[in-house]
């Protein structure tokens, strides 16, 4: 079996799982949040249940219009606050909360070999782990908040192997806009991505978490990761809980294999209005930006923060440009300014937010006006994903943005 | 059965298109379908009317896990979309909260934007008013069709709670 089929096969009582089975699956941790963790909660109540299965297995995260961008958020905020001091769920206020997918593994809440879902599309983050994780809407999240389970088909695998080793800019987000550039937007519809390689075995787990966090850019169900060394000594040194981790069977059956050699691949340029329009960034041409976004739940660790202050340090952004960098995490956030980098980044010219989703969906804290371009660390590149319907996004890795930042145009850091 | 216009888009049109996150700070449905498809046809909302058809080429819904995007399309009075496919997330949605779906390519390529069609959505058929062609879409799984018989995820979930209790 795959690396998913073990963990649904384990979750759903089965000795053996196939692509194409029905199952009712054991979840281990529901998510949500304050876009739609209330309509989690008034579906939950139309089913009638006074408590949720499991408080210690529900978690909502107000990330996404907080702190609180105007009066109709604050009450959906509220309304989540509400509901989980009543069920004694996990839940984070602003000034310990984070970007839910930069702060679930941090904080222990989601192990290796566990199932995850999460009414927010890059609850596949976690298969960075080795957990099963992935999306679905507020209506799946509130039946299993009541009952613990959900219904999943068993998706079929594709193996993504990466060889070779890597320049010195290139990054997880490179290697998997590379991928998701080669099959498209829908490459991996209905389907589970594997990742690994000699590549991925040296990819850090931030590295990791990017590459898992954009699987949903290619339509995929999940994407997924052995747990070795690196991830058991992670996940251990922030849990007491248990886990399992799961390896694939070497005669696992894969609906394809994909090889990539990552000695070829530039840092990568996703250009409008979608995810899987890349190019290497030499082949960028000349496009002036009025903005530079550096965090996300695709790009905002501490080792994404690390890159783009070694690409900043010492230099000014160019004055035309606003650059906002958003660590994902208090403890982000925090390690950051330990390590010098916030100072780096405020002596260089950029603003800094507390952690929230913010512009990468065109929330708020630097929304675009029409005719204006933004390169960002972020996951999409949709018709007005950061504002304007008449505004353009480009997708890069943190090093690439913060480049960019300095010279007013999308730049390589090679090039600086 | 459903009789209605078409409003026919083309490949990966995203959770951002059909609903923009910007109006996300509310989830009321009848709110949102005022920016139902706002971005990429700003007058959608205005002309569309009751039991009218989205169609619609490869994946469609791609992007968000927002249920705010199925949400809207039906409170904006849509009355199925028919697509060549559908991204997952959203597919779950639709089917959770009732709102019809059918892949049929074969109806996509031979419809065009303002034909008129009627859709049986027991049997999956779909016949073009303007051109007379018909076409059958993909039947749903059996274990889907349990949850669109009982009316949606929560009225099944409230069954099999009760089955379990007796």
């Amino acid at each position: 079996m795959t690396l998913a089929e073990m963990i649904l096969a384990s979750h759903s009582h089965r000795e053996k799982v196939a692509p194409g089975e029905f199952l009712d699956v054991d979840i281990d941790m529901v998510l949500s949040n304050d876009i739609t963790g209330p309509i989690a909660i008034k579906e939950f109540t139309k089913i009638g249940l006074e408590r949720v299965f499991d408080p210690q297995k529900v978690v909502m995260v107000p990330d996404h219009f907080t702190p609180n961008k105007d009066i109709a958020s604050a009450e959906q905020a509220k309304m989540v606050r509400e509901f989980c001091n009543q069920q004694g769920c996990h839940y984070f206020e602003v000034g310990r909360v984070g970007i839910e997918h930069v702060l679930l593994h941090e904080q222990g809440l989601v192990l290796p070999g566990e199932v995850i879902i999460g009414a927010d599309s890059h609850t596949c983050t976690y298969g960075a782990l080795g957990a099963f994780a992935t999306g679905m809407g507020s209506t799946d999240i509130a039946t299993a908040m009541a009952t613990g389970k959900i219904w999943m088909k068993v998706p079929p695998t594709i193996r993504f192997n990466y060889h070779g080793t890597p320049g010195r800019w290139v990054s997880g987000k490179d290697y998997i806009l590379y991928a998701i550039g080669d099959i498209g937007v829908d490459g991996a519809l209905y389907s589970v991505m594997e990742f690994g390689g000699e590549a991925i075995d040296n990819l850090s787990l931030e590295g990791r978490f990017t590459m898992a966090n954009m699987a949903i850019e290619a339509g995929a169900k999940a994407g997924l990761f052995y747990a070795d060394q690196k991830t058991v000594e992670y996940a251990s040194s922030r849990t007491e809980r248990s886990f399992t981790v799961y390896k694939p069977d070497p005669c696992a059956e894969y609906a394809r294999v994909i090889e990539y050699d990552v000695s070829d691949i530039e840092p990568q340029v996703a250009f409008p209005h979608l995810p899987s329009n890349t190019r290497p960034v030499s082949q960028a041409g000349n496009i002036k930006i009025d903005q530079s976004v550096i965090g996300s739940c695709t790009n905002g660790r501490i080792e994404d923060l690390r890159v783009a202050a070694s690409v900043m340090e010492g230099k000014e952004v160019d004055h035309r440009v606003r650059c906002i960098i958003i660590p994902g995490s208090q403890d982000v956030y925090l390690q950051a300014l330990k390590e010098g980098l916030i100072e780096t980044f405020i002596r260089s010219g950029c603003s800094v937010s507390t952690p929230t989703c913010g512009p990468c969906l065109g929330g708020h804290m630097g929304i675009l006006a029409s005719g204006e371009k933004a390169i960002a660390t972020t996951n999409r590149n949709f018709v007005g994903r950061m504002g304007s319907p008449k505004s353009e996004v480009y997708l890069s890795n943190p090093a690439v943005a913060a480049a960019s930042a300095l010279t007013g145009r999308i730049t390589s850091p090679e090039n600086l | 059965m459903i009789s209605g216009r078409v409003y026919k888009y083309g490949d990966n049109v995203d959770t951002d298109a059909i609903i923009p996150a910007r109006y996300l700070n509310v989830s009321d449905p009848a709110e949102l379908a005022v920016h139902c498809m706002e971005d990429i046809d700003v007058n959608f909302a205005g002309k569309v009317q009751a039991g009218d058809i989205i169609m619609a080429g490869a994946n469609f819904g791609c992007g968000s896990s927002r249920e705010h995007a199925p949400l809207c399309i039906s409170a904006a009075g849509v009355s199925c979309v028919i697509a060549c496919t559908f991204a997952r997330i959203f597919f779950r949605n639709a089917i959770n909260i009732g709102l019809a779906l059918l892949e049929c390519p074969e109806a996509v390529e031979n419809t065009s934007d303002g034909d008129r069609l009627e859709v049986e959505l027991e049997t999956g058929n779909i016949r073009n008013l303007s051109t007379g062609k018909i076409f059958e879409a993909r039947p749903y799984p059996e274990f889907m069709r349990g949850i669109i018989k009982s009316g949606g995820l929560i009225q099944y979930t409230r069954q099999q709670l009760s089955a379990r209790q007796e």
